[in-house]
């Protein structure tokens, strides 16, 4: 049974997702990758604002491949959202309230989303022709000069995850 | 002497890279058909999700992942043939660079490492150079992701650890990689040679096509042991639990200093992109 949910993300819904379930996004997601999150943290470390709102937001892990003519976005997938746990914690103490990545996360991430009943979405990995289709809209919000590490504001529809680590801090990945 | 024009090389390494990023190799496509038929699930729906995929990426000509990768090339030049009309680095530079425009493809290079400004347009390349007998070029273009690149590892073993050194480095590897690298997986390994040798080996067996064990029976017996004891994880397909974690284990091996065992794993995602050319 598909879950289907809508941005933005209300506590009680985020309350109600169990790991391993199969959900559906739809609504509004800000793109983030490496580059990005370490100018995002140089303005939290410098007390400036950051380019969207976080407070609420999902963010995905991901950097498009080009658009081709007449099409909004290229191929699209979540890359490995371990390289983002040094910077997660701090963006889900600001509010954040959910990440679509793939595969593991650390155990200070785990621990973040559980004290701020958080959520961390995962995809498959390598099957961003399929997932490009849930994508509907695409705005450049920051770091136009990072190329594909921009950060982008994608309305999606349908959009195709699984809970990885849901908000008690049960994780999908955790093997017998 | 034979010749081949720079430019002729530069046309191929770009219609390479595309073909590359945009088809899965046959071999692929069907071992993941037979793994479907052993799953249930979420296992047997993220499989088909795979399977879906590679057809839209094909049709639509879009890139099947979207970290089309860093382009590894492998050059083996006759030494009875001669390239002219040009530098050969440049030449395949401005292939890869012809291809990712053209293709749409990502372009995921930075040119210094710790500075990391992209350098727009995915070069350079990596370059493996080999001369070979014969008096062809053969070029084998293999955009690698670092989902999985960053799963590899090396390590100088004692020789007194033995095949059980091995094994359990593999096993450690592969369980490390665990969702991250996204399985099912193909591990190259490279047993033997110098610390360098080692990994180029265990990058030159991800290109071996799937189903051609080891030709030499004690190590085709320990491919087939680890892809056994890989797939008893239940990792499964993108580490969301299953049979198929792997779809193969390639060993290739050389001769050894008498104080070393360099062992290295260099994992490849489920596309493991590579496509060659015979010039």
């Amino acid at each position: 049974m598909i879950k289907e949910i809508f941005t933005p993300l209300t506590d009680e819904v985020i309350s109600g997702l169990t790991c391993g379930q199969m959900v559906h996004i739809t609504g509004e997601i800000y793109t983030a990758r490496d580059a990005a999150h370490i100018r995002m943290m140089e303005l939290i470390n410098s007390g400036k604002p950051l380019p969207f709102d976080v407070n609420g937001a999902i963010v995905f892990y991901a950097g498009p491949s080009p658009a081709p003519d007449g099409a909004v976005i290229g191929s699209i997938g979540p890359t490995t959202a371990g390289r983002m746990d040094l910077h997660s914690p701090k963006l889900i103490e600001c509010g954040l309230k959910a990440m679509v990545g793939k595969g593991l996360r650390s155990d200070a991430v785990r621990q973040a989303i559980v004290v701020h009943n958080g959520i961390y979405f995962a995809g498959a990995g390598g099957v961003a022709a399929l997932m490009s289709k849930s994508i509907k809209a695409v705005e450049l919000v920051a770091f136009e000069d990072l190329g594909t590490e921009a950060i982008r504001k994608l309305t999606v529809e349908k959009f195709p995850v699984i809970v990885a680590i849901d908000s008690k801090g049960c994780c999908v990945y955790d093997r017998a | 002497m034979r010749e081949v024009n720079v430019e002729q090389i530069r046309d191929v390494v770009a219609q390479l890279c595309i073909k590359a990023c945009v088809e899965v190799p046959c071999d692929i496509r069907s071992c993941m058909e037979n793994a479907l038929e052993k799953e249930s699930g979420i296992a047997r729906e993220i499989l088909q999700d795979m399977l879906k995929n590679q057809d839209i990426a094909k049709t639509d000509r879009l890139p099947i992942c979207q970290d089309t990768g860093m382009v590894m090339v492998f050059l083996d030049v006759g030494q009875d043939m001669r390239i002219v009309g040009g530098d050969v680095e440049d030449a395949i530079n401005a292939g890869v660079r012809k291809g990712y425009e053209e293709g749409y493809l990502r372009k995921s290079v930075v040119g210094d490492p710790i500075r990391r400004t992209n350098t727009g347009d995915n070069t350079p390349a990596i370059i493996h150079y080999q001369i070979v007998p014969g008096d062809r070029l053969h070029i084998t273009v293999s955009p690698k992701g670092f989902g999985s690149e960053n799963m590899s590892r090396l390590k100088m073993f004692v020789p007194g650890v033995g095949i059980d050194g091995v094994r359990d480095f593999v096993m450690e590897t592969v369980k490390l990689a665990d969702s991250n690298a996204c399985p099912p997986i193909i591990v190259g390994v490279g047993v033997g040679g110098s610390f360098d040798k080692s990994a180029l080996m265990a990058k030159r067996a991800l290109l071996r096509p799937l189903g051609q064990p080891h030709p030499d029976p004690y190590w085709a017996g320990i491919e087939a042991e680890l892809l056994e004891r890989i797939n008893a994880t239940g990792i499964g397909p993108s580490g969301l639990g299953g049979k198929t974690t792997a779809m193969a284990v390639h060993i290739n091996t050389f001769a050894t200093h008498i104080a070393g065992l360099p062992v290295a794993v260099n994992i490849g995602c489920h596309v493991n992109r590579h496509e060659e050319a015979v010039l």
